[in-house]
């Protein structure tokens, strides 16, 4: 079932090869078509470097992570590179439990991600 | 403004530890290594089971919390932490790797997520598969489902072999047989499982060939083999 609690905005950059994915509200297993939609979006041109804004995050269960590890692999599989912005000291704690942060480069803005999308 | 899910989630620990006991602890001291860490290649299985008897989703997750060990089949043993299913608590679990077999594989889990309609365990190293499992409970239709859906890979070469033999088809049993218990506890008649199984990602990652050296299977087989020379070398000591 879609979770109403979520909402994504995609924007384009100065880059072309780099697009931000901006999450608003919840993240949750409902999130599902919303994040894929918006990742797919992101992708269509010739992004590369795929930048998650969690700014405007609320809520995330266990549920929401799963859907982030599954767009990591999807990424990877299409050589892409997924960056996180935003994140509250509590959602970096949680990326560190999950060990996440190993996988996904986290930077403090999207300025910062970019830079390093293109190093 | 404090996020709604706080204190639904663990805090990051450098290394596990266990207020469990069972007959071997081997998690105290690793780390957790969920799907990302993980070698084989990467499956999501839900399982799905429609409960009669009009359970609310928060009942169906009260019991199964409270219930938990009771509700596994017995090929493994689970030994849970003092604290119950909390967020940071670590269980330690005893595996049957084959009905008669001597070997029994230690390992355990850690609650990485709790809340009042689900909770969710991340595997430690050396677990026979690099996994998050989601327990969860939902309202569809008016109808409360109770689910389980993992995200795993086996984590070493070793383990995707064995999981590739057969492994893979004993772990599905075993959460249907899991979800059976929990729906007849619950007064579902004839209970009946819904399974979907997706491979995320086909490829396999090289790089974490060397959680070889993790192994809990290799461990386990090593603690079966010697247990006879441990057991000499005791009563050497005791005997004076």
């Amino acid at each position: 079932m879609a979770d109403p609690g979520t909402r994504v905005d995609v924007r384009s950059t100065d880059d072309p090869t780099a697009s931000v994915v901006a999450i608003f509200g919840d993240v949750t297993g409902g999130s599902e078509p919303a994040l894929m939609e918006a990742y797919s979006k992101a992708v269509d041109g010739r992004a590369r470097t795929i930048v998650l804004d969690f700014a405007g995050l609320e809520y995330m269960n266990s549920g929401g992570i799963g859907l982030l590890v599954t767009m990591l692999v999807r990424s990877k599989r299409q050589g892409q590179r997924l960056l996180a912005v935003g994140l509250s000291d509590h959602y970096r704690e949680i990326f560190s439990l999950i060990r996440l942060d190993e996988a996904i480069g986290i930077h403090e803005d999207a300025n910062a991600a970019l830079a390093a999308g293109r190093a | 403004m404090e996020p709604k899910d706080t204190g639904a989630w663990a805090h990051p620990v450098s290394s596990l530890a266990t207020t469990a006991v069972g007959p071997d602890d081997a998690v105290t001291g690793r780390r957790v290594a969920g799907p990302v860490h993980g070698f084989g290649q990467m499956w999501q299985k839900t399982f799905r089971v429609p409960l009669d008897g009009g359970a609310s989703p928060r009942d169906v997750i009260a019991t199964w919390k409270e219930r938990f060990p009771t509700c596994w089949p017995k090929s493994v043993k689970f030994y849970a932490p003092l604290a119950g299913i909390a967020p940071g608590e670590v269980a330690l679990l005893e595996i049957a790797l084959l009905p008669g077999a001597p070997v029994r594989l230690s390992t355990g889990v850690m609650v990485i997520y709790a809340d009042d309609e689900s909770f969710t365990f991340m595997t430690p190293e050396g677990h026979t598969l690099s996994a998050w499992i989601t327990f969860s409970a939902f309202d569809e239709s008016g109808v409360t489902l109770a689910q389980v859906q993992v995200l795993e890979r086996p984590s070493d070469p070793l383990d995707d072999l064995a999981y590739n033999l057969g492994g893979s088809r004993m772990q599905t049993r075993f959460w249907e047989e899991t979800l059976i218990a929990l729906a007849r506890h619950l007064g579902t008649s004839d209970p009946s499982v819904e399974t979907t199984v997706v491979c995320v990602d086909r490829k396999r990652q090289w790089r974490y060939v060397r959680n070889l050296r993790h192994s809990a299977t290799i461990h386990s087989m090593m603690r079966t083999a010697t247990a006879p020379s441990r057991w000499v070398a005791s009563r050497v000591r005791g005997g004076g």
